[in-house]
């Protein structure tokens, strides 16, 4: 039996929370916010998982419950093999977990990261600003309502909006997204490009009003 | 006829050690024949901005070659890359910083327009916040075109009213 298998049937004789995960490759499981940082620390100290890889986050959608999620990636360096861990966020408003930084230092960016582009809190975080996005950025850009585009916004240095008069625009899309195109074709067809090529921003999308 | 011994350039002898000339002439000659780069190295672009400061294109051979670290020296800034919203606030500085005369290259597709980033990231052309002189198209650039765009702008700078603006200022 793989250590992973072993490590999650463990752990789920431990905390009666636990749920097993669908999962096409490593194994996985569910883990409820306040079960969370035991589980990693029992997985890190008794079960070698000694190395977290990643913490990402997933936005479900809007009006789906959970509707965030935060996966963690745990290695073992001595059996080489993963675990998933995901964290439903009790709250769809203000999502929060707690903070694995007292585990591994590593976790701190990565929360940071969860953070600016989800807006997931992770409680007892010791320094949670953004860390992509400038400090005072007032939106979260994976989120699924945020447009690709982006949404006029001030831009991070007020003299330079004094200065220039400009600001972050959402930016124009030209029927995009760019897609590349895959398959036996020369090059030039293979670049990025909209898919849809009939509407610009100054040739209306044929339908809209 | 031109012959090995054909008098082409100045000759104190004939000249008398004095060259007439318009001061907007011999400014812009100073100035365009030593122009010195900021580069303003951001992506991919800094790659070919390199090749082109190399020994293969050599850009000394326009009198571009000594790439200034620092803006307080710098005349043309090469903005090489794609300028995302959160520098964009230090690259405005770092123009600020530059000493008058300055010009600005936008270097390649992104530098232009925000190129093929259309997102909320990335400002969507460098000339949103900085005077550009010269775009250069390519996604990167070959170092010709980084070259020529150095030519077009050394032309440019020959044309400027410099004298006039200096008793102005």
């Amino acid at each position: 039996m793989p250590k992973g298998l072993e490590a999650l049937a463990a752990l789920k004789g431990r905390w009666a929370a636990l749920s097993d995960r669908a999962s096409l490759d490593h194994p996985a499981i569910n883990v409820p916010a306040g079960d969370l940082l035991a589980v990693l620390r029992a997985l890190r100290d008794e079960h070698g998982f000694d190395m977290l890889t990643d913490i990402s986050g997933v936005d479900w959608a809007l009006g789906a419950h959970p509707r965030f999620t935060v996966v963690y990636h745990v290695f073992s360096t001595q059996s080489h093999e993963y675990i998933r861990i995901a964290v439903g966020c009790a709250d769809d408003a203000a999502p929060e977990v707690p903070s694995a930084t007292g585990l591994w230092p590593g976790a701190d960016w990565h929360e940071r990261e969860a953070f600016d582009m989800y807006g997931v809190r992770f409680t007892g975080h010791p320094d949670l600003r953004r860390i992509l996005m400038w400090d005072g950025y007032p939106h979260f850009p994976l989120r699924k309502d945020f447009p690709l585009a982006g949404i006029e916004t001030d831009l991070p240095d007020a003299e330079v909006v004094a200065e220039t008069g400009t600001n972050a625009i959402a930016a124009p899309m030209m029927g995009g997204p760019f897609v590349a195109s895959t398959g036996e074709m020369n090059m030039t067809d293979a670049e990025p490009r909209a898919k849809d090529e009939s509407w610009t921003e100054r040739r209306p999308k044929p339908g809209a009003k | 006829m031109v012959s090995a011994n054909s008098e082409l350039t100045y000759n104190s002898k004939i000249e008398g050690d004095v060259v007439v000339s318009r001061a907007d002439a011999v400014i812009n000659w100073i100035r365009a024949n030593s122009m010195w780069p900021m580069p303003m190295g951001l992506a991919c672009c800094a790659i070919e901005l390199m090749a082109t400061g190399a020994s293969r294109f050599d850009i000394a051979r326009f009198g571009a070659e000594v790439m200034r670290f620092s803006p307080r020296q710098a005349d043309v800034m090469i903005v090489a890359g794609t300028v995302t919203y959160k520098m964009s606030s230090a690259l405005r500085r770092i123009y600020d910083q530059m000493s008058e005369p300055k010009w600005v290259i936008a270097m390649g597709a992104c530098a232009s327009t925000g190129g093929m980033y259309r997102s909320y990231a990335v400002l969507q052309g460098v000339d949103r916040i900085v005077p550009v002189d010269v775009y250069v198209s390519g996604c990167p650039p070959r170092p010709e075109a980084l070259l020529d765009a150095l030519v077009k702008l050394q032309e440019k700078v020959k044309r400027e009213p410099s004298a006039s603006k200096l008793l102005s200022a």
